[in-house]
C-alpha cells in the first residue's frame, strides 16, 4: 500500500469545515488544534484510500456496506460522548473538555469485534413491529449516527444534523 | 510498509500494533520512544492481504475487540490503548 500524503493547507480547510458543521449541530471538536489536525488528516488519507472517511482509529475493511459503521461521525460517537465525554478518536468531545475542564482519557472500544459484526448495513436498532403507530401518513427514519428523525418517503441525502449520508438512516416507525 | 525497529533498551520482545492514521497509537510509540525502550511496531493498516490478517489474528489473541494501539510484551501481556501510566510503570 502506499503512503499517501495529505498536503497541510488541505488538512487546515478541512479542519475548519468539520468545526463549522461540528459546532452547527451543537457538537464540538478536540482543542488539542495538532492532535485533531493529525485525525483529520487521516481521514482524508482514508477518504483517498477507501473512497470514504473510515475512522482513522479502526481498521477499515475497504468495503463500504462493512465500514458503514465507522464512517465519520460513526455509530458510536454519541454514545461515546454521553459516558466517556469523547468519541474513540476523541476528535469530538464534551463540553467540558472543550473547555479544558476535563482532560482526554482513552475511550474502551465500543464497537463489536470482527467476529459478531455480521451484515450492520441491514442492521435495525429497532424493531418495527413493536411500533405503537398502526399506519402513518409517512414512514419515519431515524438517523442512527444523532439520532434525527423525519417523517417522509425516503431519508434525506445528508442529515442536516451530523452530515452523514442517507445510508445511516433507519426505518423508526 | 512492514514491521519497523526502534532501538533502546532492551526490555524483552515489545510490539506495538498500530494504525497510521490514529492519534492514540501514534502517542503510544511517541511514549515508547520518550521512555527509551527498544520495540518494533507495525502500522497495520499499510500491510494487506494475509499479511494484515495474520496481525489481526494476533492483536485479537491478545485483545479481543481488535482494537488499535495493542502492545504486546513478551508475547504474554498486552496494553489496550494509550494508557499512560501503565506504560511508564512496566517500563520502570
Ligand atoms: S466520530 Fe467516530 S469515526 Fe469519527 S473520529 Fe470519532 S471515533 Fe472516529
Amino acid at each position: 500500500m502506499t503512503l499517501i500524503e495529505i498536503k497541510p493547507e488541505d488538512v487546515v480547510a478541512t479542519y475548519h469545515i468539520l468545526q463549522k458543521e461540528a459546532t452547527e449541530g451543537g457538537y464540538r471538536m478536540n482543542p488539542d488544534a495538532e492532535f485533531t489536525k493529525n485525525l483529520v488528516s487521516g481521514l482524508m488519507k482514508n477518504e483517498q484510500r477507501y473512497g470514504y472517511r473510515a475512522c482513522p482509529c479502526r481498521l477499515a475493511s475497504g468495503k463500504n456496506e462493512l465500514d458503514l459503521d465507522i464512517i465519520c461521525p460513526c455509530d458510536y460517537r454519541d454514545p461515546d460522548l454521553n459516558d466517556f465525554g469523547a468519541c474513540y478518536c476523541a476528535l469530538y468531545v464534551s463540553d467540558e473538555i472543550a473547555n479544558g475542564r476535563k482532560a482526554v482519557a482513552p475511550v474502551p472500544e465500543r464497537r463489536p469485534p470482527r467476529a459478531e459484526r455480521g451484515n450492520l448495513a441491514v442492521k435495525q436498532t429497532f424493531s418495527l413491529s413493536s411500533s405503537p403507530v398502526a399506519a402513518l401518513a409517512f414512514p419515519v427514519w431515524r438517523c442512527k449516527v444523532c439520532g434525527y428523525l423525519c417523517a417522509r418517503d425516503q431519508p434525506p441525502g445528508i442529515c442536516p444534523i451530523c452530515k452523514v449520508t442517507k445510508e445511516r438512516f433507519e426505518r423508526f416507525m | 510498509m512492514g514491521i519497523e525497529h526502534v532501538s533502546g533498551k532492551n526490555k524483552g520482545t515489545i510490539m506495538l500494533y498500530a494504525l497510521s492514521t490514529c492519534g492514540w497509537c501514534n502517542k503510544t510509540k511517541e511514549l515508547l520512544r520518550e521512555i527509551g525502550v527498544e520495540f518494533d511496531y507495525v502500522y497495520v493498516d499499510l500491510i494487506e492481504g494475509k499479511e494484515q490478517d495474520d496481525a489481526m489474528n494476533t492483536v485479537e489473541r491478545f485483545n479481543p475487540s481488535g482494537s488499535f494501539p495493542t502492545l504486546v510484551i513478551n508475547n504474554k501481556k498486552s496494553i489496550v490503548g494509550f494508557k499512560e501510566q501503565e506504560i511508564r510503570e512496566v517500563f520502570r
